[in-house]
């Protein structure tokens, strides 16, 4: 290479290239910028040692230290299962009243259902088990399928006409869309739903419509709300005899669900949690407001759904 | 050196070809051996292609931009797996052209938000997410359950699908109309066949609304769908290939 011009002002080299008598100084870069460029260098050199770095044919370059993202999460949620094991091994055998008798316990199974609820279920129950129209309130004590812890956790194990092969499994007829009833007997047993409701005070039903629909009544719906309207928790049919009414209280939504038939559908739970996280959120939701004493565990085998009398809606689950 | 830099420097062209070999080279590197790795996507099962009506779904996710809010994509981070369960495996992509992975979260993760609401919740939430989440940000789709699913071209994608190496049968390319149909009405008389041809598929009325097969039925058919059935017990997290 020949020797370049230097530049009389300051000294310095210029590049040999000129534009019209401009010509370009070759300043040096300052050392110490150069200086963390060649740290830079090394350190990625270091770094293809030491981490995954190359892909080479039919694999890639481990590196020394053998990082692996999926094995560190697998550690991460180990160690995490394994702190809180102890504390979900002594939730899993324990009774409602053992848990509230040991501040300790209850306040794990707090916090675990709290944190498990806020992400899974909240969505429809609404914060605090508040319900919405179609999602039953969970603060209070009316119970469609049942409110003891154990019968929570079942519930929320199978879950309600889920994909569950024991899932909790009922379904009303749509009589009035299926064309059970004619809108003028749906409207008679409506009547009839409201006499015997504690919503007769303020929806005041027309005597001689209820009169008619108490036949229809015992014939259409006794067989799982029960002859007085009571309801019957073995098919999650709810009682008739309070003022609460999961898809509203007017006259109007009564009516509809008689139409209709509706019921919603709650996921299986028990394939994305473990007997411990369920057992906490069970008994989150069963500290909620209403829950029910102990009982003895629900029978394993779903229970059977009454045949309408006429033509009944098809047998697939509605989702 | 200096000579052949001049060369470069003296020739548009010459140096337009060299920028182009130069940049390549990095994601050359990065890219190419990805497709010949034969580890890259897990052994597990419970994968299968989509339906006709779910990958109709999958279009009305991509057309209405979801993945510019949704991820598809559960780290391997604790707080991630610990949130919405396992992380994504690529195998759990290997039917998506293109994958709907994500890098933006204004709403959740949807990687494995099958199952976990009721279609019922789905299309509440859909037509207007405040009834059901009082805090969410999300625009409302409720003409979805308006339009109707264009069926006629259910054959067409199935065929692109193949093209880009989805193992669809030529049985499923040719009844794709009838079983985009089949798959949303319980009753269809081809529900049977649709399930021979998609085995652990649901078949049922997403939208509530029997009387037609609207895009509403499809998206929900596809969110429905997203993560579940995988069966992760198939997966050998600690063999060499898959601890990456």
């Amino acid at each position: 290479m020949t020797e370049r011009e230097r530049d009389s002002v300051s000294g310095t080299e210029t590049t040999g290239h000129e534009w019209d008598g401009v010509k370009e100084l070759d300043t040096p870069l300052p050392r110490w910028w150069l200086y963390i460029f060649y740290a830079c260098i090394l350190a990625a050199v270091i770094y293809w040692v030491l981490m995954p770095a190359w892909p080479i044919g039919n694999g890639y370059t481990k590196g020394v230290l053998g990082f692996s993202d999926r094995n560190n999460v697998a550690a991460d949620v180990g160690a995490l299962r394994s702190a809180r094991a102890p504390m979900f091994e002594r939730l899993a055998d324990a009774s409602t009243a053992e848990i509230a008798a040991d501040p300790e316990l209850q306040e794990f199974a707090r916090a675990a259902g709290e944190s498990v609820f806020g992400d899974y279920c909240r969505t429809c129950h609404g914060a605090g088990g508040a319900g919405a129209p179609g999602y039953p309130v969970l603060a209070d004590d009316v119970w469609i399928w049942g409110g003891s812890l154990a019968e929570i956790e079942h519930t929320l194990r199978v879950g309600i006409r889920a994909d569950h092969p024991e899932t909790r499994m009922s379904m009303m007829p749509a009589f009035g869309r299926d064309g059970l009833l004619t809108p003028q007997q749906i409207g008679d047993v409506t009547e009839y739903a409201i006499s015997i409701s504690a919503a007769r005070a303020r929806l005041d039903p027309d005597r001689a419509a209820a009169a008619r629909g108490a036949v229809l009544y015992q014939e259409q719906c006794a067989a799982c709300h029960g002859a007085t309207g009571a309801g019957d928790r073995n098919f999650g049919a709810p009682s008739l005899n309070d003022d609460l009414w999961l898809y509203g209280g007017s006259r109007e939504e009564i009516r509809r669900q008689i139409e209709l038939g509706r019921g919603g559908v709650m996921p299986a739970w028990e394939a994305r949690f473990d007997p411990g996280t369920l057992r906490a959120l069970a008994y989150y939701v069963h500290e909620m407001g209403g829950g029910e004493p102990d009982a003895p565990p629900p029978a394993a085998t779903p229970a059977a759904v009454p045949e309408p009398t006429q033509n009944g809606p098809p047998s697939a689950p509605l989702r | 050196m200096w000579k052949f830099h001049r060369w470069f420097e003296r020739h548009s062209l010459i140096l337009v070809v060299g920028i182009l070999v130069v940049v390549s080279i990095g994601g050359l590197v990065q890219i190419t051996p990805l497709f010949f790795i034969e580890s890259t996507i897990e052994e597990v099962e419970g994968v299968r292609p989509y339906t006709p009506l779910e990958l109709a779904g999958r279009e009305v996710y991509i057309r209405e931009g979801c993945y510019v809010c949704h991820s598809q994509m559960v780290r391997p981070l604790r707080d991630e797996v610990e949130r919405y369960g396992h992380y994504s495996l690529a195998a759990e992509s290997m039917y998506d052209h293109p994958f709907q992975w994500g890098s933006k979260r204004t709403g959740p993760d949807l990687a494995r938000v099958g199952g976990r609401y009721s279609d019922e919740w789905h299309r509440a939430h859909l037509e207007n997410p405040r009834s059901v989440v009082p805090e969410s940000v999300m625009p409302p789709y409720a003409f979805l359950a308006r339009a109707d699913v264009n069926t006629a071209l259910m054959g067409n994608h199935l065929r692109a699908n193949r093209f880009l190496r989805v193992p669809y049968s030529d049985e499923q390319v040719a009844s794709a109309a009838i079983d985009a149909r089949a798959q949303a009405e319980p009753l269809n008389a081809h529900a049977y066949d649709f399930e021979q041809r998609y085995p652990g598929a649901a078949v049922r009325d997403f939208d509530g609304n029997p009387q037609r097969v609207t895009e509403m039925d499809a998206l929900i058919a596809y969110l429905q769908m997203l993560g579940a059935g995988i069966d992760f017990d198939t997966y050998q997290a600690e063999a060499p290939e898959n601890t990456r």
